[in-house]
């Protein structure tokens, strides 16, 4: 028997691995209580979970709004057993390849995830596998309550549905009244509309407002802005109906690309980066006295601008046709424990009701033509843009809008040039160059 | 103690077993065991970090190699086509690989050196006797302890081109507002700035522990030969110092070839291209392009192995110029009476 002296020298030893043994009872039983946690959810995934409570998770990016106007609150209400978490990352692109690290390893994903218009093509085209067929669960007879266009493209080769559709962006230009007094412009929206026919009348009295700018004003916020509301006119984008690429062949790529480098050699832009923080800044700052509006820009600029900005904006018509710019759709990732829940919250969330609210509360524009049809949608104004009749405005837009033909790789296309406009725009960078630059780097990237 | 242990076990053994009359020669089982048990325990006692190491380190190491012989997309993982060393030539014939070696080396360069200078001086004012040297210690170690991500984000807000402090403040002495993020030198300098003010403070508290190691009275002999205190610096404190400096010297080359999370917050939105035009981009943000924003995995491999063969070479060259340093400093210690 070894001395007392000796025990207590072994004493501290001994304590260190009770506790290293304690540590790893207590790590490795955690770990088993979830892993029971998590199977026993997937076996009652498939089945009808009729009351049994649920967690939905949702994985969305920048401002989808839905927290916002009260909807997960009202379905938690309709649905006592559900409760809904939502995540929302700023970035699109931070979304987006985070999304697409976890569909790689399998884990991490949330019970429904949002997807881009930019990037619903590549989810479509190539990752078909990954994501929940939504005819499942009957998503086939939604298709008419949706626009044609927006119901389509969430939809594979194959005829299996992967998305539904949340907002669209039919465009319109919104600017500061207070400000074109101050150039001498007319302020009237039905007087600008009428003038800026075209890009080029556009242009012109972004030079009139330059002649007598207010001091540290400018008159678009950034030249990428201008850029991304041309395409957005076109059908023909980045991808042909073929899905060929034809970015670097297209007139329409090259001479929106054109415009904006006009307008940035005639000093009319403002050289900020859109949804930087300095471009956050700028709103409430008038430092721009235009910007390229889709219906969702509407909610965002009165969250950056504030209450001091209310009755200072006003929204006209875009020069050209209409146009969309963004637009998301809900998905449901196979990976998901809770496929029919999920289906049923997404369901619920994009239907016409649900779209309308989304309208009046957030002016995201439906994507729902039953939605868009309604008369509330088209008779709705707003104070803070001087009682605009928005409704009016967006849905001239959105029936003027030409079916864009997407392709994969679209949202790293519409980045890279954006990026060459940038650096023509921040610095000063020869504009064929900066353009030659830029068909590498796609090229590069998509190759 | 071990030894009279051992001794009396085998008297135990012994006497359990045949009777023999006399001292009784230990088994030769036990003594291989002993012998075993001296040799390989060492082993065992370590084996946990290298069998993590061969697991977490080793394996990835080994399959990021694999990975970059193949094209491989972030969609779809499974689907690898082999292309041998085609994707290290693209690499190599790549401007913007070129673009991202050349930030780095110019980005390490001006982040390490005035930082590794100031944290010598800081540390040799630390040396002497100061009032409150405790509080200066502890402060100048406050940056490090700080987020990587909090601090690039309110760095990059106070180099903001309209509404930043620096440039409020340079506004003051009649400085035009400077484009800190679309220049490249005002965009690598300020991403510098970040990297100094976190670690400085921490290479002068190693500085300033190597030392208060090295023996007073070498400082009394240069004082008694006539030494003024920036000679003393150079000839006592810098020699002595020796093996710390070149240690650091290895760890920022190390941290500045891998600098990552400082460029890609520093840009904000559009901050893994490392600017509009790559002109803040290093290594591992083009690695990290690469992969999840252009979703080429065997590229963003093939990168990855790169920069560790550049590591490899900056050690090398690092650990060359010390071991002939050592040399000449030994030579001139010979000739030098001390």
């Amino acid at each position: 028997m070894p001395s007392p002296r000796r025990l207590f020298r072994l004493l501290p030893s001994v304590l260190v691995l009770l506790a290293t043994v304690a540590l790893l009872l207590v790590g490795c039983g955690g770990d088993g209580e979830e892993a029971a946690d998590a199977s026993g959810g997937a076996t009652t995934g498939g089945g009808s979970e009729s009351a049994e409570p649920v967690t939905l998770s949702v994985g969305l990016f920048g401002t989808f709004g839905y927290e916002e106007a009260g909807l997960y609150d009202e379905y938690m209400e309709l649905n006592p057993h559900v409760t809904i978490e939502e995540t929302s990352i700023e970035f699109e692109q931070d979304y987006y390849q985070a999304l697409q690290t976890h569909l790689a390893g399998g884990a991490g994903l949330s019970d429904i995830q949002g997807i881009e218009v930019a990037r619903i093509a590549e989810v479509t085209q190539t990752q078909a596998d990954k994501w929940v067929d939504l005819n499942e669960f009957g998503a086939e007879d939604l298709a008419d309550t949706f626009f044609p266009w927006k119901w389509e493209a969430g939809r594979t080769a194959d005829g299996a549905t992967l998305g539904l559709g949340t907002d669209t962006g039919p465009q319109a230009i919104c600017y500061r009244t207070d400000l074109f007094e101050q150039a001498g412009l007319p302020t009237d929206r039905d007087e600008l509309s009428a003038l800026w026919e075209d890009w080029d009348d556009f242009i012109e009295s972004g030079k009139q407002y330059m002649a007598n700018a207010p001091a540290n004003s400018a008159f678009i916020d950034s030249a990428s802005g201008l850029y991304n509301a041309i395409i957005g006119q076109s059908e023909m984008q980045y991808y042909d109906e073929e899905g060929e690429p034809i970015y670097d062949s297209n007139p329409v790529v090259k001479d929106a690309y054109d415009i904006a480098v006009e307008a940035i050699q005639a000093n009319l832009t403002a050289k900020l980066e859109q949804f930087d923080q300095a471009w956050n800044q700028a709103f409430a700052n008038g430092a721009f006295a235009t910007i390229a509006c889709p219906a969702w820009m509407i909610g965002y600029i009165k969250g950056q601008a504030g209450d001091a900005g209310a009755g200072k904006w006003d929204v006209a018509s875009i020069p050209g046709d209409g146009g969309n710019w963004g637009g998301s759709y809900l998905a449901i990732p196979a990976a998901s424990e809770n496929h029919e829940e999920a289906y049923k919250l997404i369901q619920w969330l994009t239907a016409p009701e649900q779209q309308i609210k989304m309208w009046t509360n957030g002016q995201h524009f439906p994507s729902s033509s039953v939605a868009a049809a309604d008369g509330s949608v088209a008779a709705a104004t707003d104070d803070y843009f001087s009682g605009a009749p928005i409704g009016e405005i967006f849905k001239e837009s959105a029936d003027d809008l030409p079916i864009a033909h997407l392709g994969p790789k679209d949202g790293v296309v519409k980045d890279t040039i954006s990026q060459a406009l940038n650096r023509v725009d921040q610095q000063g960078e020869d504009p064929q160059a900066s353009w030659d630059q830029a068909m590498e780097e796609i090229a590069n990237a998509i190759e | 103690m071990r030894l009279k242990a051992q001794m009396a076990a085998t008297d135990q053994a012994g006497s359990l077993v045949a009777e023999a009359p006399g001292p009784r020669p230990r088994s030769a089982w036990r003594t291989r065991l002993t012998k075993l048990d001296s040799k390989a325990s060492p082993y065992l006692y370590i084996s946990p970090f290298f069998l993590l190491f061969a697991g977490f380190g080793l394996f990835p190491l080994a399959y990021t190699a694999w990975i970059s012989l193949h094209s491989v997309s972030l969609q779809n993982v499974d689907d690898r086509t082999w292309v041998g060393l085609d994707n290290y030539s693209r690499l190599i014939h790549d401007d913007q690989f070129w673009n991202a070696v050349l930030n780095t080396l110019t980005i390490g360069l001006i982040s390490t050196v005035p930082q590794l200078l100031i944290a010598l001086g800081l540390a040799h004012l630390l040396h002497c006797k100061l009032r409150g040297s405790t509080f200066f210690r502890v402060s100048m170690l406050m940056p490090y302890a700080t987020s990587v991500a909090a601090a690039t984000i309110v760095f990059a807000m106070l180099f903001g081109r309209d509404f930043g402090l620096i440039n409020w403040f340079l506004g003051l002495f009649g400085v035009d507002n400077i484009d800190w993020e679309n220049g490249k030198w005002s965009s690598q300098i300020a991403i510098s700035t970040i990297v100094t003010w976190r670690w400085t403070g921490y290479n002068a508290l190693i500085y300033l522990a190597a030392m208060q190691a090295i023996p007073k009275d070498l400082y009394e002999a240069a004082e008694v030969d006539g030494a003024s205190r920036w000679q003393q610096l150079r000839h006592v404190t810098i020699p002595g110092i020796k093996p710390t400096i070149v240690f650091t010297v290895i760890i920022s080359t190390i941290g500045a070839t891998q600098l990552f999370g400082e460029p890609l917050l520093f840009g904000g939105a559009g901050g893994y291209r490392g600017g509009a035009d790559h002109q803040y981009q290093t290594l591992g943000l083009l690695l990290y392009e690469q992969g999840w924003f252009n979703f080429q995995l065997g590229r963003a491999a093939a990168t990855a192995w790169t920069m560790f063969l550049i590591i490899m070479l900056a050690v090398a060259v690092n650990a060359l110029l010390a071991a002939r340093g050592r040399s000449v400093f030994a030579v001139g210690r010979r000739r030098r009476p001390v």
